[in-house]
């Protein structure tokens, strides 16, 4: 709703500076890197407050560290959130949170427009730990209704599907999630909070792969774990890791301690503590070089997106092209209303020829990088049947919207001419 | 924790402690459309040294069911009930924005109460303006936002949160929108309306400390000192911080007000 009181400042500002003072030792302007695995306690008294939290502060840096905190207050700041955790990848935090939330015995709902990594951890590696997961076609809401259980205590889905290219309805899946008090998991490494707010669309939390668009730069691994604050933990009843006595931290209630964050106060005080996928200082760092620049830098990349999407759309030597920007597209209307600026610098096609075709496609680029990567600065392209994707069998191949000959572009930096020569000498060499 | 205070259940977070009415009492009075989880650091740390913490919800606020008061006086009086309904004779009593308002009015009425008494961010009047009235009357995310931006420090935003990886205004507007329809302009109202007699300032004989957060952008730091000077004895400390003393700095708040109440009883 508009109105004409005071508000943070905007994201291009946030980007900036968020999360940041100049450093109050040596009045650094850039965020220091503290590369330290400890911090001195001033006292035996301070000490002990430190570890009973009974003040906050530093620690070890499994736990926090203070070029980290930066890192997590912006990407907190620029979702909007409460508050947010940093992790040594996109996948640890996906698995802070389920951890977080779930033991044996719980149940996920999840889109079946997945990234393959994800895929992997739903479908194969925590029914290993008694967690399942549904898998549901991300369009259809009545799916994803039917899907919930007793036992259901999460529902998920990416914000752009990878590589389908299919947009979360987010406002009516956590519609959904919140009449069973479930919250809303969203990925939202595609769009990232210079595309669109997903706390701002209804969902609950929100994790990146930072290795991706908030960084840019590809030269890191890192995730993050925001949390909007608004799941009310103690009316939904479903979740006593957060409402129960933890006897991990001397029987801490964490909804007691912090109404707007005990989902955040649990995973770092028992998940970053216990499993320790933390993120190195440097890690943040370099993050959050490219995090300055991201509104900037995605604006560039949706325009050459853009006119990728218009180049092949036309192309003969392609069957079709998916990416919510063609009108056709099943997600066309969605993506305008919720990402305005533009949604996704990813899209796929499928081209005539099928597998063979797209060897000699991808073999014969050479400004796009043939790699298992999204959201750099430079142009990328895979073929995710035989590299992403390949553990999928065929079902959920087709259930995540990829067929043998699709191929999937993240669309870079670089001059929008530039790539469409690329992909045009290609595209010809692909038909030979 | 649950207390029964005029037939309504009345809930306090004790600091991740057992309740124990033997140890000298501190009770934390929260501000306008917030909770006890405003002294999340205050609790702990004085529940773990030698004090009994009671952090409370006021009526309608956080866990706490029931009417929300219109009036300072009305939770007042609620407050020393609540402090009877824990089973004490007295305690200390500590509030911050609106909850020192409260605070105070529960030292001048109820004076057999109250222990020592701490005033944070606190202004003698506590003018509300108008749009923030207007907007909180119309339930509108203004009145949020508004409280929120001023209940800070200017830009803190774009500054380095003393609690790692905390967004301290996210924070603070997630659980401002947790408030029911109707709250936040009840007490902001009951904020605006409030005016103790000069002479029931002066007649205070309750020690008091008064802690001011030097770039308050709601309460001045100069409203809080001339608040002091109006009550006898009363210190005066003033921090680093915006509005939100206990977690723009919750060390030093912890501090001085350790200081003020010297120490509590080993458990």
């Amino acid at each position: 709703m508009a109105h004409s009181g005071p508000k943070t400042p905007h994201p291009d500002t946030l980007a900036v500076h968020a999360g940041q003072s100049p450093d109050p030792a040596t009045g650094s302007r850039a965020v220091p890197i503290y590369q330290t695995a400890s911090y001195v306690f001033p006292d035996t008294e301070t000490a002990a407050a430190l570890f009973n939290m009974e003040t906050p502060g530093h620690v070890y840096s499994r736990l926090s560290n203070p070029t980290v905190a930066v890192f997590e207050e912006r990407m907190a700041a620029l979702e909007d959130g409460a508050g947010a955790i940093a992790t040594a990848s996109g996948q640890a935090a996906l698995h802070l949170a389920i951890a977080t939330l779930m033991g044996r015995g719980g149940h996920i709902v999840s889109s079946a427009s997945l990234y393959g990594g994800t895929h992997n951890l739903f479908a194969y590696t925590l029914p290993r730990f008694g967690i399942t997961t549904t898998f549901v076609p991300s369009r259809d809401l009545d799916a994803w209704r039917a899907a919930i259980r007793p036992e259901t205590r999460l529902l998920f889905g990416e914000s752009v599907g990878n590589p389908s290219v299919d947009v979360l309805d987010i406002p009516s899946i956590a519609a959904i999630a919140h009449e069973q008090s479930l919250p809303l998991l969203v990925d939202a490494t595609v769009t990232t909070p210079a595309l669109g707010r997903p706390f701002e669309m209804g969902a609950d939390l929100v994790m990146h792969s930072a290795t991706k668009f908030l960084s840019g730069h590809g030269v890191v691994i890192g995730g993050v774990l925001v949390d909007g604050g608004r799941f009310d933990w103690i009316a939904s009843g479903k979740f006593p890791t957060l409402t129960e006595p933890y006897e991990g931290f001397h029987g801490m209630v964490f909804s007691e301690e912090s109404t707007a964050a005990a989902f955040l106060l649990r995973a770092r005080r028992e998940g970053l503590r216990d499993f320790g996928a933390c993120m190195a200082p440097m890690t943040a760092f370099q993050i959050l070089q490219g995090l300055e620049t991201l509104p900037v830098r995605m604006d560039r990349h949706i325009a050459n997106t853009a006119k990728v999407v218009e180049y092949l759309a036309k192309h003969d030597a392609v069957v079709n092209v998916h990416h919510p920007a063609i009108a056709t597209h099943g997600d066309h209307a969605l993506a305008e209303r919720l990402y305005p600026r533009g949604c996704s610098a990813i899209l796929s096609f499928e081209l005539k020829g099928g597998r063979d075709a797209g060897r000699r496609f991808i073999e014969k680029l050479s400004l796009f990088s043939h790699l298992a990567n999204i959201g750099d600065a430079k142009s990328l392209v895979i073929h995710p049947a035989t590299t992403t994707h390949f553990r999928m069998d065929d079902p959920a191949l087709a259930a995540a919207g990829i067929t043998a000959g699709t191929v999937r572009l993240s669309i870079g930096l670089e001059h929008p001419d530039d790539l469409i020569e690329d992909l045009g000498r290609a595209l010809y060499a692909s038909q030979k | 924790m649950q207390f029964i205070v005029q037939g309504y259940p009345a809930y306090a977070y004790t600091g991740g402690r057992p309740y124990e009415p033997k140890a000298p009492a501190i009770v934390f009075i929260h501000g306008a459309a917030l909770d006890h989880s405003v002294w999340q650091w205050q609790s702990r740390y004085f529940a773990h040294h030698g004090f009994t913490v009671l952090a409370v919800d006021l009526p309608a606020h956080g866990r706490s069911p029931g009417i929300a008061r219109t009036a300072i006086e009305s939770m007042a009086d609620w407050v020393s009930l609540f402090i009877e309904a824990a089973g004490l004779e007295r305690a200390h009593v500590v509030g911050q924005s609106m909850g020192s308002l409260v605070a105070l009015d529960t030292a001048i009425r109820h004076r057999t109460r109250v222990e020592r008494l701490a005033l944070i961010a606190t202004a003698m009047p506590m003018a509300v303006n108008d749009a923030f009235l207007a907007a909180a009357r119309d339930d509108s995310p203004a009145g949020f936002d508004m409280e929120t931006t001023w209940g800070h420090a200017r830009n803190s935003a774009l500054t380095q949160s003393p609690v790692p990886g905390m967004f301290l205004a996210g924070a603070s507007r997630r659980l401002n929108g947790r408030a029911l329809p109707g709250v936040q302009h009840a007490d902001l109202a009951a904020c605006n309306a409030y005016r103790p007699s000069a002479d029931a300032l002066r007649g205070l004989d309750v020690p008091t400390l008064v802690i001011g957060g030097s770039r308050d952008q709601m309460t001045g730091p100069k409203a809080g000192e001339a608040l002091a000077r109006e009550i006898p004895g009363a210190q005066f400390v003033l921090l680093d911080a915006g509005h939100s003393v206990m977690s723009e700095a919750p060390r030093p708040t912890q501090a001085a007000i350790s200081r003020f109440l010297g120490p509590g009883r080993l458990h």
